[in-house]
């Protein structure tokens, strides 16, 4: 090789050879160490490919090779959520034994409960209920002061524990309105009256003639559950209807289909399938959103 | 002239020109033993080693009472709670562009100093100096000066060889240990730290942490050393391009030295040119990269200016003016290169005369540019001086009317707006107030508008109309969920806006959110 040295003048530095357009490339060594760096990290990359999942689609069903140590990221998540699931046991299992408005009362216990429950929220109510609680046509508005079966800390707490309609549970929440319509134990038009009587009581645009008539019609019908005057009854579940909030909306078809055929919603019973502490949790929750009574 | 001085010629060769002579791709390292110098800037190098590592060993020790509620560490990181702490200074996380206007400021600092004296950080205050200068001490100290050290290392391995250099390497480790042990003090409290930390209660980080350091300070400043400014760090790339040709860098006066020869006599008396240079290699030895400051600016000076105390201690032992090898800008040196030679062309320098600088008695002739204050006032130092102290005194001003009370204000979208039983109107808003200052106070909230509203807030019971009380902890921020409430006769639909106010009663302190009320279009 020394036979085809070239030094270049301006600097004394050898060159490689190497010339393009007359330009010449200048040797001006990397220090060997740098080099061993180079083979060490490559050295390092076999060990990792050794000890970590590695190269895919060569082994089972999650596509890589295992690596000796057998770490993954799916068992490292698993770990993870472990660990996570028993840091909040302790905090869990007190709520669990307190009552709803103890633990609204104490700080600590609020703090925990709500954040708790708004993830839980977000896994196991948002389906219906809206990402918001602000719920929809035929799922309740859990933000609001209106409440189907009570508003009330320990009410909440009982709905969620048992749910509505659950088909063989004793103590869920349950009730029917009748299908006046369908089943004809009205005629239309005095549907057509009771609903203007509604829309009368809740203090929206009516036909007073007609309202007039329906006032009879709702007294001798529909006041034994939603009340004279349609304040409602929460043990019954019968919505009040005097206020400005409407599960099926407003509307006087709204209204009239309801009368003709009611249709009831259901709720899972929640005991169950979550525990005790978490059912709490979710109940502060609700009851942050401030509509709680 | 002295003529009874020997001055030992030293065997003495630049690293970084062997590689040139031969014509692998990779060159072997080649080890620097650099000898001790003496002389002023050898002195200022012992004072700013002492400053610096003084400031970084005992400044987590240094403690300023905040009062009862905030840490008394005059100098804190605390990431857990994400609070800085500086003497006077607390600063939140959202406080952060002071932290970013400082190292602004650092940057153009540093901009500054290079433009006047070349790469002045490089030579006398970078960490990697710093601490090579301590590990060369203490090789030093162990095993003796620059020639010591060549035959120790050229010996076979045997007991005394042993012992020096494990006993070299020890006290590495040891100055090491406390560099990595030090770096954790400024994140947490310092006394009790220490105790948890030699009694094993300390967290794991803190332990990594003092391993990593305590590698890399033995690795970097013990085994690395030049190779690390040569190869691993861009500042020599960069602030070599931040010199111009009135920036002071360490020179060899050509002009004066060459032609260099080490019998000078025997070559004046034979009739030749000779200039100042003894070709005595004091330059080189003390070299702590190992280069020769006689090829030229190079990239792997990092200034120190060991040389130039290496070479004036030369000169006043032969009788010549100092400044052979000295601080020098390059306009100044073009302007004497080119009185001293008389075959210059626009491409080299050619034959240096001493004769057309020297005087025949000693000294130099008048008409050679020697150092000049003025180069420090020039262009563009005052544009760097004047960016520095813009920031500066921006962030002092900001510094002193910062707030140290504040609200923050997120409006619900989901959902944006609640229709009530009653008709009315409900908007959520998460607000968050922050009382900066370590001391418990409490804080009016008050709601101005919308017409007719009133306030409730999720996590305070007895709250109602248009303004409450609200306790918060010192140095803490409070979160609280506030539900606005306007009747429905009067809510207006679309969007209305108002005012949240938070006044601290005692400090007349006060920050105001503008908020949004909202009433989608399709309600009611």
């Amino acid at each position: 090789m020394s036979g085809n040295r070239e030094i270049d003048q301006l600097s004394g530095v050898d060159t490689t050879g190497h010339e393009w357009d007359g330009i010449k490339e200048l040797n001006n060594p990397l220090p060997r160490w740098w080099l061993w760096t180079l083979y060490l990290t490559i050295i390092w990359s076999i060990g990792y490919m050794v000890v970590y999942p590695a190269i895919p689609g060569l082994w089972g069903a999650e596509g890589a090779t295992k690596g000796i140590w057998g770490w993954g990221s799916r068992a490292d998540l698993r770990t993870q959520m472990t660990t996570v699931e028993q840091g909040r046991q302790a905090m869990n299992d007190k709520i669990a034994t307190m009552d709803i408005n103890a633990i609204m009362a104490d700080p600590e216990a609020r703090n925990f409960a709500v954040s708790a429950g708004a993830s839980l929220f977000k896994v196991n109510c948002v389906q219906c209920h809206g990402s918001g609680a602000q719920g929809g046509p035929g799922y309740p508005n859990l933000n609001d002061d209106s409440w189907l079966w009570g508003g009330k800390p320990e009410q909440i707490v009982a709905t969620l524990e048992n749910g509505i309609r659950v088909a063989g549970n004793p103590d869920t929440r349950d009730s029917l309105m009748p299908a006046f319509g369908k089943d004809g134990l009205l005629e239309p038009e005095k549907i057509n009256q009771a609903a203007n009587y509604v829309r009368q009581l809740a203090n929206l645009e009516h036909d007073a003639g007609l309202a007039t008539a329906g006032a009879t019609v709702f007294a001798e019908n529909c006041a034994s559950c939603h009340g004279e005057k349609g304040e409602g009854n929460q043990d019954l579940g019968a919505p009040q209807l005097n206020d400005a909030v409407w599960l099926y909306g407003d509307s006087l078809e709204a209204i009239t289909t309801q009368v003709q055929t009611p249709r009831h919603g259901v709720m899972p019973a929640w005991k169950d399938k979550l525990g005790e502490g978490k059912v709490k949790a979710l109940a502060a929750y609700v009851l942050s959103l401030g509509g709680g009574q | 002239m002295n003529t009874h001085t020997i001055i030992d010629k030293q065997e003495a060769k630049a690293v970084n020109t062997g590689a040139k002579a031969q014509s692998s791709l990779y060159a072997a390292h080649e080890k620097v033993f650099p000898k001790r110098a003496e002389g002023n800037f050898r002195k200022l190098k012992w004072i700013i080693m002492a400053i610096t590592l003084g400031i970084y060993y005992l400044t987590p020790w240094i403690r300023w009472d905040r009062g009862p509620f905030a840490p008394d560490q005059a100098v804190l990181l605390d990431m857990a709670h994400r609070r800085f702490y500086f003497f006077f200074v607390e600063i939140w996380p959202q406080e952060f562009y002071f932290v970013a206007g400082l190292l602004v400021m650092a940057g153009v600092g540093l901009f500054l100093i290079t433009s006047v004296v070349g790469r002045a950080w490089c030579g006398y205050s970078c960490p990697q100096t710093v601490w090579t200068d301590l590990f060369i001490k203490v090789e030093e100290l162990v095993q003796g000066d620059r020639n010591a050290r060549i035959k120790l290392d050229k010996q076979p391995w045997s007991l005394r060889k042993l012992s020096l250099i494990s006993f070299t390497h020890f006290i590495w480790l040891a100055i090491s240990v406390a560099t990595g042990g030090a770096w954790i003090f400024y994140f947490a409290d310092a006394p009790t730290l220490l105790k948890d930390f030699v009694t094993l209660q300390a967290p794991f980080i803190a332990y990594g942490t003092v391993a990593v350091l305590t590698a890399t300070t033995y690795l970097l400043g013990g085994i690395m050393r030049e190779q690390v400014c040569i190869y691993m760090c861009p500042w020599p790339r960069i602030q070599a391009a931040m010199l111009d040709e009135d920036s002071l860098v360490v020179t060899y006066n050509d002009w004066r030295g060459e032609p260099r020869s080490a019998g000078t006599k025997k070559a004046a008396a034979a009739g030749l040119a000779v200039g100042d240079c003894i070709d005595c290699n004091a330059c080189v030895a003390v070299c702590p990269t190992g280069i020769d400051i006689r090829d030229g600016q190079q990239l792997e000076c990092i200034t120190c200016a060991l040389c130039i105390d290496a070479c004036n201690g030369i000169m006043d032992k032969i009788g010549k003016p100092r400044g052979l090898i000295g601080y020098s800008t390059l306009r100044d040196y073009n302007h004497n290169m080119d009185i001293a030679c008389p075959d210059a062309t626009d491409e080299v320098w050619g034959r240096i005369d001493p004769a057309r600088v020297h005087k025949p008695g000693g000294g130099f002739i008048d008409g050679l540019k020697h150092f000049d204050w003025k180069i420090f006032f020039r262009a563009r130092t005052m544009i760097y001086m004047g960016m520095w102290s813009l920031i500066g005194i921006g962030l002092v001003f900001l510094l002193l009317t910062r707030d140290r009370l504040e609200v923050n204000v997120q409006k619900d979208r989901n959902p944006v707006a609640v229709k009530l039983s009653d008709g009315s109107i409900r908007n959520g808003y998460t607000m968050k107030i922050l009382n900066m200052m370590p001391e418990p106070r409490t804080i009016t909230l008050m709601i101005d508008g919308p017409p007719g509203a009133s306030m409730t807030i999720g996590e305070m019971e007895d709250v109602k109309g248009r303004s409450a009380e609200i306790p918060v902890e010192p140095d803490k921020l409070r979160a609280l969920h506030v539900f606005v409430t306007v009747p429905g006769q009067l809510a207006v639909k679309g969007r209305t806006d108002f005012r949240i106010i938070v006044t601290d009663k005692q400090s007349f302190e006060t920050d105001t959110y503008k908020a949004i009320f909202e009433v989608p279009e399709n309600m009611q």
